[in-house]
C-alpha cells in the first residue's frame, strides 16, 4: 500500500506537503526500501535455520549427551559470568557516575575496550595475564595451585571479560539519569551510604541494571572467540554451545543445525521473559 | 544554655552567594523562612538537614554541635534526628506508601515488624490508613504530601524541615492541606522550619516570621509584627501595603522631594510610613479644602483586586490604590491618566527604621 504512492514522491515540489501531513502513509521510499531489506536480512538466515532443521531427528539429536552438556555448560557459565559482573560491574558503574576522580574519562574508555577488541585479541591477552605463565596466572599456579585457563572457570572469565563493558554502559547511565534526590531523602531519614545504595538507589534504576544484565548475558552466552582462546574447546569442560556449533559445522551440518537451534530458542525465549517482567518503561 | 531547641548562623558560601541566617527556634515551635525565589531558603533548610555543609557559623541542636565548620564538626544527615519534607515529596517510587513511612523507623534500629507497625501509626494519623498499599504514583498529591509528612514525623525528629510543603498543590487540595498541616504542625513537640514564598502559608503555619532577602535576614517576629510593621518593599508586597522610607519630624515624614505625609505616630529620625492601598482615595481633579496628605499622580497600570480595582500610580511616590468599580467608573483610569491621590492621617502608621 504505501509502495503505490511512490509517484508522489518524485517531484521535487510535492515532497514538502506529503511528509508533513501523512505520517504513517507517507514513510519515503528512500528510507522504507532500505529498513525492509535491513529486516530481511536480520531474519532470512534466522528462517533458514528454521527451514533446514532436520524436524524428524530433532528429538534424538537433542538427546544426544553432547549436545545436552554443551547446554548446561554454556547456561551455567553465562550465568556465572553475568553474576561476576554484577559483582565487579555494578560498583564499577558506581564509582563512574557517582564519584568525581582525576582521570575518570580514562577509565571509562577502559572499560569500554573489550567492546571494540576482537575477542580472539581478548583470549590471547587473557592467557597473557591469567596463564600458567602469565602475569598473575603464575603466582596463582604456584601460590594456591589454580589454573584458570583451559577449566570451566576460564570460560566464565572468558566471558566475563567480553561481557562486562554492556553491564558497566547500561548501569552506568542508569545511574545518571536516577534523581539524587531520593539518595538525599534517604541520608536524612538515617540510611547511611551502603543502605542507601542497596534499598534506595538500586532499586531506582532496577530497569537499567536488568536490561545491562540480560545484555550482558546474551554476549556471554555467544562468547566463542575469547572461550575458545583461553578456555579451549574441551566436551563438558570449556565446550559451550557456540563451540559446539563451530566443531559440529566441520563434520555433521545437521548436528550443527540443530545446536544452533537450541541456541536460538534458549536466547529468545529468556529475552523475551526477561523483557516483559524487567525492561518494561516503568 | 539558650533556651532554644535549635541554635544556628547558617553560613554558606557557594559560587558567588553568600547566605547568613542566624536562626534560634524553640521546642514545639513553627519558624517560617519566608523570601523570594533564590533568597537562599533552600540551602538554610539543606544545611539544617545535613545535606549543605556550612562554611562558617554555627549549627546546634539540644545542646550538641551538628555543624561547626571552625571545629572541624560535621554531622551527616543519617545522624541528625531530622525529618524533612522536600518540596516535591521525594517518596520512594519502589515502596508503596506503609514501607515509605517504614523506611526511617527501620533505620533508626527498628525490627521490620515494628516499623511497620510505626509507619501504620502515623498513615492513621494523617488518614490514609486505607492507602497503605499504594505506591506514591497511586496517590494523589495531597495525599503523597500527607505520607510525605508521615515518613518525615515517623523518626520523631529533633527539627522538622519542610521544603514549600503546600506549593506543588492545586488551590482547593491546598486550602484543607494547609489546615491539616497546621494541626501536625502544632503538634510536633520538637523543631519545625517551614520554607515557603507563600506568606500566606507561613502566616497560617507559622508562629514566628524570618524573612530572607538575597541571604540576609531582613526582617523577623511574629505575624502581627510583621504585617503591621514591614521593613522591605518585599515584605510590605507580600502583606499588601503601602511602604515608605523618609524623614520624621514630629507627625510628619517627608517621604519624598515636596512630598510631607502626616501621621498619627509621634516620631523622629528616619522613618517608615505604610498604608493600605485600600486607603488611598483618588480623585479627578484637587480635593477641595487641601486636606493633607494629597498628592498629585498618574495612572501608571489597573488590574483586578478582588471585588475592586488595584490601580498602580506613578508621583513623586509610587502608590498602589484600591478602588471600588463604582467610584473607578467616575475615574478615567486609562495608563498616564492624572488624578489626586489621598491618604486620610489616621490610616497611616510610622514607626522607626532602626
Amino acid at each position: 500500500m504505501t509502495l503505490t504512492e511512490r509517484p508522489e514522491r518524485r517531484p521535487a515540489g510535492s515532497r514538502r506537503p506529503h511528509g508533513a501531513r501523512r505520517r504513517v502513509g507517507g514513510v519515503p521510499v528512500a528510507l522504507l526500501l532500505p529498513a525492509l531489506f535491513g529486516l530481511a536480512f536480520l531474519t532470512l538466515p534466522l528462517i533458514g535455520l528454521l527451514a533446514r532443521t532436520p524436524w524428524s531427528t530433532l528429538p534424538q539429536r537433542l538427546a544426544e549427551p553432547g549436545v545436552l552438556a554443551a547446554l548446561r555448560l554454556s547456561l551455567l557459565t553465562a550465568t556465572l559470568a553475568t553474576l561476576l559482573c554484577l559483582l565487579l560491574g555494578v560498583p564499577l558503574a558506581w564509582l563512574l557516575a557517582r564519584v568525581e576522580f582525576p582521570g575518570r574519562r580514562l577509565v571509562r574508555a577502559l572499560v569500554t575496550v573489550p567492546l571494540v577488541l576482537p575477542p580472539v585479541v581478548g583470549g590471547v591477552a587473557l592467557l597473557l595475564v591469567f596463564g600458567r605463565r602469565g602475569l598473575i596466572g603464575g603466582w596463582l599456579d604456584q601460590t594456591f595451585g589454580i589454573t584458570l585457563p583451559f577449566t570451566t572457570t576460564g570460560v566464565v572469565f572468558a566471558e566475563a571479560f567480553v561481557a562486562m563493558p554492556f553491564l558497566v554502559i547500561a548501569v552506568e547511565g542508569a545511574l545518571r539519569g536516577a534523581d539524587r534526590r531520593y539518595e538525599e531523602a534517604a541520608a536524612t531519614l538515617g540510611a547511611g551510604r551502603w543502605t542507601t545504595f542497596t534499598h534506595v538507589t538500586v532499586p531506582l534504576v532496577g530497569p537499567g541494571l536488568a536490561a545491562g544484565a540480560v545484555l550482558c548475558w546474551a554476549r556471554a552466552l555467544g562468547e566463542f572467540g575469547a572461550t575458545i582462546t583461553f578456555a579451549g574447546n574441551f566436551p563438558g569442560r570449556t565446550q559451550t554451545m557456540p563451540l559446539a556449533v563451530y566443531l559440529a559445522l566441520e563434520t555433521d551440518v545437521e548436528a550443527a543445525i540443530v545446536l544452533s537451534l537450541i541456541l536460538l530458542v534458549v536466547s529468545v525465549v529468556i529475552l523475551a521473559g526477561l523483557r516483559d517482567r524487567w525492561i518494561s518503561t516503568p | 544554655m539558650t533556651g532554644y531547641l535549635l541554635d544556628a548562623r547558617l553560613a554558606v558560601e557557594r559560587g558567588g552567594f553568600q547566605l547568613d541566617v542566624p536562626l534560634r527556634v524553640a521546642a514545639g515551635e513553627v519558624v517560617a523562612l519566608l523570601g523570594p525565589n533564590g533568597a537562599g531558603k533552600t540551602t538554610a533548610l539543606r544545611a539544617l538537614a545535613g545535606l549543605q555543609p556550612l562554611t562558617a557559623g554555627h549549627l546546634t541542636v539540644a545542646g550538641s554541635d551538628l555543624d561547626r565548620p571552625d571545629r572541624r564538626r560535621f554531622v551527616p544527615a543519617e545522624h541528625r534526628s531530622v525529618g524533612v519534607v522536600f518540596q516535591d515529596y521525594l517518596l520512594f517510587p519502589h515502596l508503596n506508601a506503609l514501607d515509605n513511612v517504614a523506611f526511617g523507623p527501620r533505620r533508626h534500629g527498628a525490627n521490620r515488624w515494628a516499623a511497620r507497625r510505626i509507619a501504620g501509626h502515623w498513615l492513621a494519623r494523617v488518614g490514609l490508613v486505607e492507602h497503605a498499599r499504594r505506591r506514591p504514583g497511586q496517590l494523589s498529591g495531597g495525599q503523597a504530601q500527607r505520607v510525605a509528612l508521615a515518613r518525615a514525623l515517623a523518626v520523631r525528629p529533633a527539627m522538622l524541615l519542610l521544603d514549600e510543603p503546600l506549593a506543588a498543590l492545586d488551590a482547593r487540595t491546598r486550602l484543607d492541606t494547609r489546615a491539616e498541616l497546621h494541626r501536625h504542625l502544632a503538634a510536633h513537640p520538637g523543631a519545625t522550619v517551614l520554607v515557603t514564598h507563600d506568606p500566606l502559608d507561613a502566616l497560617v503555619l507559622a508562629d514566628r516570621l524570618v524573612i530572607v532577602e538575597d541571604g540576609r535576614v531582613v526582617q523577623e517576629g511574629d505575624a502581627a509584627t510583621v504585617t503591621a510593621r514591614p521593613r522591605t518593599d518585599y515584605v510590605a508586597q507580600l502583606v499588601g501595603l503601602n511602604l515608605h522610607r523618609g524623614r520624621a519630624e514630629n507627625n510628619r515624614v517627608r517621604v519624598a522631594d515636596g512630598l510631607l505625609l502626616t501621621v498619627s505616630d509621634r516620631l523622629d529620625g528616619d522613618a517608615f510610613v505604610a498604608f493600605r492601598p485600600s486607603a488611598v482615595g483618588l480623585h479627578p481633579g484637587r480635593p477641595v479644602g487641601s486636606p493633607p496628605n494629597t498628592w498629585p499622580a498618574t495612572v501608571a497600570g489597573v488590574q483586578r483586586h478582588g471585588d475592586n480595582l488595584r490601580v498602580q500610580l506613578d508621583g513623586p511616590i509610587r502608590v498602589a490604590a484600591d478602588v471600588p468599580p463604582a467610584t473607578a467608573a467616575t475615574l478615567r483610569l486609562v495608563p498616564g491618566q492624572p488624578v489626586w491621590a489621598a491618604v486620610g492621617v489616621a490610616e497611616t502608621r510610622a514607626y522607626p527604621t532602626g
